[in-house]
């Protein structure tokens, strides 16, 4: 994207600081007192990890009993969780756990913390060369705050929360289940640590809005800042808005809960639909806030393996803060069913369909930059199609679900589901793993093994289309999300799903293999191993980059084109 | 133009102006999550929206548009494990629009204890609430009944004669009037 001219500046500053910019604290205060983004970006990433094994075990907890029409395991589990006396009332309540854990955690401490946390904190300030973040101790804070956060979430599972353990609300955590239907402190807790939770990335947004305000080098305007950063500073922006109506909206439940207020009780003059408006005032920005780093993460590998600069270079930056602004005028497209005027529905039918317009421009501007490139299809690149392709078959639905009145009829069926796993677990998480190949020469100082990395994908890429994409046709048939059982007549599709699973898990396996393969004996890293395409800053340091970089700050060619 | 990078005193004040600034921003979303309780509550009776009614002082002025009629239907509802019986004298009821009515609700205590009550109420189709206004309700109170007792309570109300220039009512016959009564307790809180 941009071009540096100060390279001699930079290498004889590092020469002359070399001692200084390696010198590294000790393991403690490296680790758990980092004020280091590269540091703490590592933690985040390995936090994620973690969060994503076990999110996505109870997923398969999940496809195990849904392979076939019944209760097969699940009961067992319930005695395993609360005794040997559980009935089937607690059986069917530790289901509601098992969903609402894997929603909270793959959305809270999954995703989020990967795309914004580990990739953000690690190749935000250098891209735009910046030494460090704006506030590194307030950074060390945001991670930390993640681990009483999680806490708090997996011990709620051992308390009481209604009709059996655990926090059975579905992530969304709508009154009145969550508030008199939820006796017991496990919603407490799991409300609790939502707070901590969004707490924690408050701050980070906060952080992450000086540093790429302030902190740039001379000569990155905002005009020539990589796409990744743009994504990140749309991202923050989204936190830092929608995150506190959250937290005031979960706060009322905890005073609706513990003491007596009728906030979304209509025996009190309260309204529980009020409760949804907030929610989703907050929740439809999130699912941006999970989307659009990857949408930058997308675009750089795009353009590294393309050879070219990304095509339509600010259409692709203002694309992202259209979809963040009108993100937040679409929120009641969650709600068709709830009961609105015609008016409201259209428009919020509108309002939502214009967001493809946006999205669209990036998806194409994707395709064009590839379009007459000099492509190489190296792990990233492959994953990063992957996205384009799955990100585009979940917009399409997306769109499909917008229309208020389709939603009446497909609202809460597996379609919807099967939407918005295509985007986000999909989408997201081919972004996710895109650079995370991307990054790991650059993080690592190693090379990832190339033929374990397309094994993975391929394998990964035919298991989640098989578990996702029959959740349509399950969808469209009417069978309903959320529930640990249904009529045999959708038993083979959900076999099919359950089958797709397996396959997932299998290419996940891959990924460890490789993961551990490349730390313990991977090729050296080369500062650059992606060739002429990859132009960002990350690139002209070394693999793994100096624990202090940029002492004296790079200068940005004004001259350079995009 | 490769400007010089400002000092690094500069940049720590920047940085905390900026700081301060986004604090203040999220500070101020926070405030509007809670404010947004009492703005749903006036956007709803300002807009109707979601079948939310109207109200009228005593002496309000209407012109009844003579030949056009509304059926008007009544639900009553309590909470589940109230004591209380609650129906409406006549479930339907055919009115002039413009004309103030009266509709007469039955409520009896069917305890040996006095409860109190508050009346929650909302119209279906929900855009026909802007018009729904009432003049005297027994749900603008909350209300006592001793053991046993029965009592009956008016409502006084009429339809807003504009409805008719509305062409997202041009399909509504038929309107539903909908009460829950729930307990409350002495203390003022619901039980």
């Amino acid at each position: 994207m941009t071009t540096i001219t100060a390279d001699h500046h930079h290498d004889h500053a590092h020469d002359h600081d070399h001692h200084d910019a390696d010198h590294k604290p000790a393991f403690f205060q490296r680790w758990f007192m980092s004020t280091n983004h590269k540091d703490i970006g590592t933690l985040y990433l390995i936090f994620a990890i973690i969060a994503g094994i076990i999110g996505g075990g109870i997923s398969g907890l999940m496809r195990a009993e849904l392979a076939h029409p019944g209760i097969q395991y699940l009961h067992t589990w319930a005695m395993m969780m609360d005794g040997p006396e559980a009935t089937l009332d607690q059986a069917y309540h530790l289901w509601n756990v098992l969903i609402t854990a894997h929603g909270l955690i793959m959305v809270f401490f999954m995703v989020m913390p990967a795309m914004i946390g580990g990739f953000g904190n690690w190749f935000v300030p250098i891209m735009i060369g910046a030494p460090d973040m704006a506030f590194p101790r307030m950074n060390n804070v945001s991670f930390w705050l993640l681990i009483p956060a999680f806490a708090l979430l997996l011990g709620s599972t051992f308390v009481p929360g209604g009709t059996g353990n655990g926090a059975g609300t579905g992530w969304t955590v709508y009154a009145p289940l969550s508030t008199s239907g939820s006796a017991g402190p496990a919603v407490d807790m799991a409300i609790l640590s939502l707070h901590i939770a969004g707490a924690s990335s408050i701050l980070g947004a906060i952080n992450f809005i000086t540093t790429i305000l302030n902190m740039r080098a001379p000569g990155m305007t905002l005009h020539k800042m990589p796409l990744f950063v743009w994504s990140v500073l749309v991202t923050a922006f989204l936190l830092l808005l929608a995150l506190p109506v959250l937290a005031a909206a979960i706060t009322m439940l905890l005073t609706d809960r513990n003491f007596g207020t009728t906030f979304y009780d209509a025996a009190g003059g309260g309204d529980p639909e009020l409760y949804q408006h907030l929610f989703w005032f907050f929740g439809h920005p999130e699912v941006y806030i999970m989307i659009l780093p990857g949408f930058g993460i997308v675009s750089q590998i795009i353009s590294t393996f393309s050879r070219k600069p990304v095509f339509g270079y600010l259409g692709m930056a203002y694309a992202m803060v259209a979809i963040g602004v009108v993100g937040f005028v679409v929120w009641a497209h969650h709600m068709f069913t709830t009961g609105m005027s015609v008016n409201v529905k259209m428009y919020f039918t509108a309002a939502t369909m214009v967001i493809a317009v946006p999205t669209g421009i990036k998806i194409f501007s994707w395709i064009a930059t590839i379009w007459g490139g000099s492509i190489s299809f190296k792990t990233p690149m492959v994953w990063a199609l992957g996205f384009i392709f799955l990100f585009t078959v979940g917009g399409v639905t997306g769109v499909v679900l917008a229309n208020g009145g389709v939603d009446d009829v497909l609202h809460d069926t597996y379609y919807v589901v099967a939407h918005f796993h295509y985007v986000l677990s999909l989408g997201a998480v081919f972004g996710l793993f895109a650079g995370f190949y991307y990054w790991f020469p650059k993080m690592s100082g190693k090379m990832y093994n190339e033929f374990l990395g397309q094994l993975h994908f391929w394998v990964f890429f035919i298991g989640v289309n098989l578990l996702f994409f029959p959740m349509h046709f399950l969808g469209l048939s009417g069978m309903p999300r959320r529930y640990p059982d249904y009529p045999a007549a959708f038993e083979k599709w959900n076999e099919l799903a359950s089958h797709g699973y397996e396959i997932m898990a299998a290419g996940m396996g891959i990924f460890f293999i490789n993961l551990i393969w490349s730390l313990a004996a991977g090729k050296k890293a080369e500062a650059n191993p992606w060739g002429e395409g990859a132009t960002t800053l990350e690139w002209t340091l070394s693999s793994p980059p100096p624990f202090h970089q940029f002492e004296t700050l790079p200068v940005i060619d004004d001259t350079a084109h995009h | 133009m490769a400007t010089l990078p400002p000092s690094p005193f500069d940049r720590d004040r920047r940085n905390r102006r900026t700081l301060a600034a986004m604090a203040a921003v999220g500070l101020s979303m926070l405030g509007l999550g809670f404010a947004s309780v009492p703005l749903y509550r006036i956007f709803c009776e300002q807009t109707g929206f979601g079948g939310t009614t109207r109200r009228a002082a005593a002496d309000v002025q209407v012109q009844a548009a003579t030949g056009h009629t509304m059926s008007i239907r009544f639900d009553s509802n309590v909470q589940p494990g109230m004591p209380w019986q609650f129906y409406p004298e006549h479930r339907t009821d055919t009115v002039t629009i413009g004309r103030k009515d009266m509709a007469i609700f039955i409520a009896k205590n069917m305890s040996d204890k006095p409860v109190t009550g508050t009346a929650s109420f909302n119209v279906t189709p929900t855009q026909a609430g802007a018009y729904f206004t009432k003049i005297q309700c027994f749900c603008f109170t909350q209300q006592t009944l001793k053991p046993g007792e029965e009592v009956r309570m008016p409502v006084l109300y009429y339809i807003d004669p504009k409805i008719l220039q509305d062409s997202d009512n041009k399909d509504t016959q038929q309107i539903t009037l909908s009460y829950t009564f729930y307990p409350v307790e002495q203390d003022g809180k619901p039980s």
